[in-house]
């Protein structure tokens, strides 16, 4: 094993500069130069300031805007920082409390679909399911001022179908619904 | 389940066997030296490094490379962690006061084991340099170490009266550069077009729609999401591993994510078969593997699918959401679940701490039997022929003659072996979780039966060299640090070195011709066998502690009982 130890310093030096920074190296170019938007994190701009990441979802709490789930991330959620999950287990009283909670807070009664209540893996999740969605309509409506069909309009104009057809689930990008909100307001 | 859910998993599981042919004869060719296209490289590499690739090794040689060239990378982890204060590429100002000397053991542990286990949360521990010169590196070194074993191993049941099985240098140089670089360059760059980020800028800070702030981590992420897919490693950049939506943006990268973790391992079932010459030997292993994998996909999508009840009474429907994205749903989160245990792959895109009781069991389960359901790079066909042994070796005690394995008398030696890495594997896990859960019980996140499964999922994935957690569990103390690196150690160790040892006592002998007395080891009969002893072995060693953990909590459960 002693006599083999020269070997593997000089490999470890070889590979570490070419898988660990030639490869990545070159990656972040090419990939700057061909994607650049999605390679900085698809960021949003608005009025020449960037107010968030089309991949990352933010605190919403305001009446008027809808409302993503809970987030585990960081100490208020959503923080892009300190991604995260609740990782609650299944008899966890904490869990059953926190999803009560989470309801009162939503002033729903009745069944709720399971992504509202809920917090996601990452606590970043960007979307709600569209039955959370439309859950949420009559009170954004209300809240702008807005006629109900105007906003199940915009939120049908914002589901996304699953991919290809068959991937993953249908999903709304919560971040993007509100920005088109404000902008029919303005 | 629904339709559209069972359609990703036949969809996902068709594509895996139809790339297992492809791919099985590109690495046959390649480890064999066929491919040339990259000699000017390869000539390079071992001029650098002073071999003579010509030059094979007896198996104590290959040994003795591998654990010099692991050891030696474990140091090169462990320095630029702790001196990440002082080294470029830091924008966030990381140094060693997060990075504290059992945290950097820990990782450089894992990674160089091919574990890739995540005390550390990679956006609020480690620099760019760290993230790309030390845990990248380690994300191809260690696969490439992991594939280079099973080729020997491979060599082993294919030569006669050999006495070496190959150059452990050829075959890690040969790994890196045919397979797993290529291959990461194309799945980087596809990945970076869906979403994924690679930049090496400070993290930014925005003020929300709402007017509060949010600090959004940057990073090289997508030239180390490939390669930590590609090479089973699991490691995240982010602490929310591949659920972050800057490692797996949509339903698509999900997809392709999952066919990365399996493409190697199962492709290298038919380069068993292609190098042995005798390919239905491989496409035994390969149903062998499918039926195991199948199994538990369906367990845990259907339990997942259920929900837990007591949610339900709250009026939660659409099944168990705790820990998933919406963008991935429920079906593609069980299917990854399931494949990256089955797999040392480790990576999760939802939080398996969340999962219901027996939709936790499955990823328990299939990191207890080995990993051995297409497994790891390297480590699941390694894994699976360790089983293939038994399996023989149970055969011959039933019928009352040698067993043999494609030709091969499998003797006391080969047996011993293989019940040398089985045994240390299963004791790292059972007694360093009967110590946690003495010593261990202050960093829990969940009480009761849910409390000690974060114990044992710990240490089996650490012995597994897998990755994923029950993560609620907080790990970045001295005893867990410490204690998951020595599992990890004696998991990824006690296994290759046996392993190797086979492979040499192996390729010294002769090989038997058919008979009407031999057992054939192509067809159903030895496909169940195998599944039989995988399944058997795991049980009876597991049972005890399963019972007391998400089978004692699955019946809880159905009683309202909370903790």
């Amino acid at each position: 094993m002693w006599t083999q130890m020269m070997p593997a310093l000089r490999m470890t030096l070889l590979l570490t500069v070419l898988t660990g920074l030639i490869y990545p190296g070159a990656v972040t170019a090419l990939c700057q130069a061909l994607f650049p938007a999605q390679a900085n994190g698809s960021l949003i701009v608005r009025n020449g300031k960037v107010i968030g990441s089309a991949l990352i979802g933010q605190n919403f709490a305001g009446e008027g805007y809808f409302h993503p789930r809970p987030s585990a991330a960081g100490a208020d959620g959503y923080d892009a920082a300190a991604s995260g999950g609740s990782n609650l287990g299944p008899t966890s009283r904490k869990l059953m409390e926190r999803v009560k909670q989470a309801k009162v807070a939503e002033g729903i009664e009745g069944p709720v679909p399971a992504d509202l209540l809920t917090a996601s893996g990452s606590g970043l999740d960007p979307h709600i399911s569209p039955e959370s969605a439309e859950l949420q309509i009559a009170r954004v409506a209300k809240a702008r001022g807005m006629s109900f069909q105007a906003v199940a309009a915009l939120v049908r104009q914002y589901t996304e179908d699953r991919d290809l057809g068959f991937l993953g689930e249908a999903r709304v990008n919560v971040l993007l619904l509100n920005l088109a909100l404000d902008e029919v307001r303005q | 389940m629904t339709s559209n859910g069972v359609l990703q998993v036949v969809v996902f599981f068709l594509l895996i066997v139809l790339a297992a042919r492809p791919f099985g004869v590109y690495m046959a060719r390649v480890f064999s030296g066929e491919f040339a296209f990259l000699r000017a490289m390869e000539r390079f590499f071992y001029r650098v490094v002073g071999v003579d690739a010509n030059q094979e090794q007896h198996w104590t040689q290959y040994a003795g490379s591998l654990l010099s060239f692991s050891f030696v990378s474990f140091l090169f982890t462990y320095l630029l962690q702790r001196l990440q204060g002082v080294l470029p590429l830091n924008p966030a100002g990381f140094g060693t006061e997060v990075m504290t000397p059992e945290l950097a053991f820990n990782t450089a542990v894992s990674f160089v084991t091919n574990t890739n286990w995540q005390a550390y949360g990679g956006e609020s521990t480690m620099s760019y340099l760290v993230q790309m010169a030390a845990l990248t590196v380690q994300n191809f070194a260690s696969a490439a170490a992991g594939l280079a074993v099973a080729i020997a191993l491979t060599r082993g049941f294919a030569r006669q009266q050999a006495s070496s099985i190959g150059n452990f240098w050829v075959d890690l140089t040969r790994g890196v550069l045919y397979v797993l670089l290529p291959l990461s360059v194309v799945g980087a760059l596809f990945f970076c077009s869906q979403g994924v980020i690679q930049n090496l800028s400070a993290y930014t800070q925005v003020t929300t729609v709402e007017g509060r702030t949010q600090v959004i981590a940057q990073g090289p992420v997508a030239s180390q999401e490939a390669i930590k897919m590609l090479g089973t490693n699991g490691g995240g950049f982010f602490n929310a591993n591949s659920s972050h939506p800057f490692e797996n943006p949509t339903p698509l990268t999900n997809l392709v994510q999952m066919l990365m973790i399996f493409v190697i391992p199962a492709g290298l079932t038919y380069t068993f078969g292609r190098m042995t010459g005798d390919q239905r030997q491989g496409w035994a292993i390969f149903s062998a593997m499918a039926v195991l994998f199948l199994a538990g996909v369906f367990v845990v999508y259907g339990m997942e699918q259920a929900g837990n009840p007591e949610l339900a009474r709250l009026g939660v429907v659409g099944g168990n959401m705790e820990g998933k994205e919406v963008r991935f749903g429920i079906a593609a989160t069980a299917l990854f679940a399931t494949i990256t245990t089955a797999a040392s792959c480790g990576a999760v895109n939802g939080m398996h701490d969340s999962l219901t009781p027996l939709g936790g069991l499955v990823p328990l389960f299939n990191m207890q039997t080995g990993e051995v359901i297409f497994g790891g790079v390297g480590a699941g066909l390694y894994g699976v022929l360790l089983f293939a042994v038994l399996a023989v070796f149970i055969a011959g005690l039933m019928v009352g003659r040698t067993p043999e394995y494609l030709g091969k008398k499998i003797e006391g030696k080969e047996v011993k072996m293989a019940m040398l890495a089985m045994i240390a594997t299963a004791a790292a896990i059972l007694l360093f979780t009967a110590a946690g859960s003495v010593v261990g019980t202050g960093t829990l996140n969940n009480a009761g039966p849910h409390g000690f499964a974060e114990i044992l999922y710990a240490y089996t994935s650490a012995a597994a060299n897998n990755g994923s957690a029950f993560a609620g569990i907080g790990v970045n103390t001295p005893w867990y640090n410490v204690t998951l690196g020595i599992a990890m150690l004696v998991g990824r160790f006690f296994i290759i070195i046996p392993m190797l040892a086979v492979a040499g006592s192996l390729a010294a002998k002769k090989k038997l011709p058919v008979t009407t007395g031999t057992l054939p080891t192509h067809g159903p009969l030895f496909v169940t066998l195998l599944v039989g002893t995988i399944v058997i072995v795991g049980a009876l060693t597991f049972f005890p502690a399963l019972s007391l953990s998400p089978i004692a909590e699955h019946f809880l459960l159905l009683e309202g009982r909370l903790f």
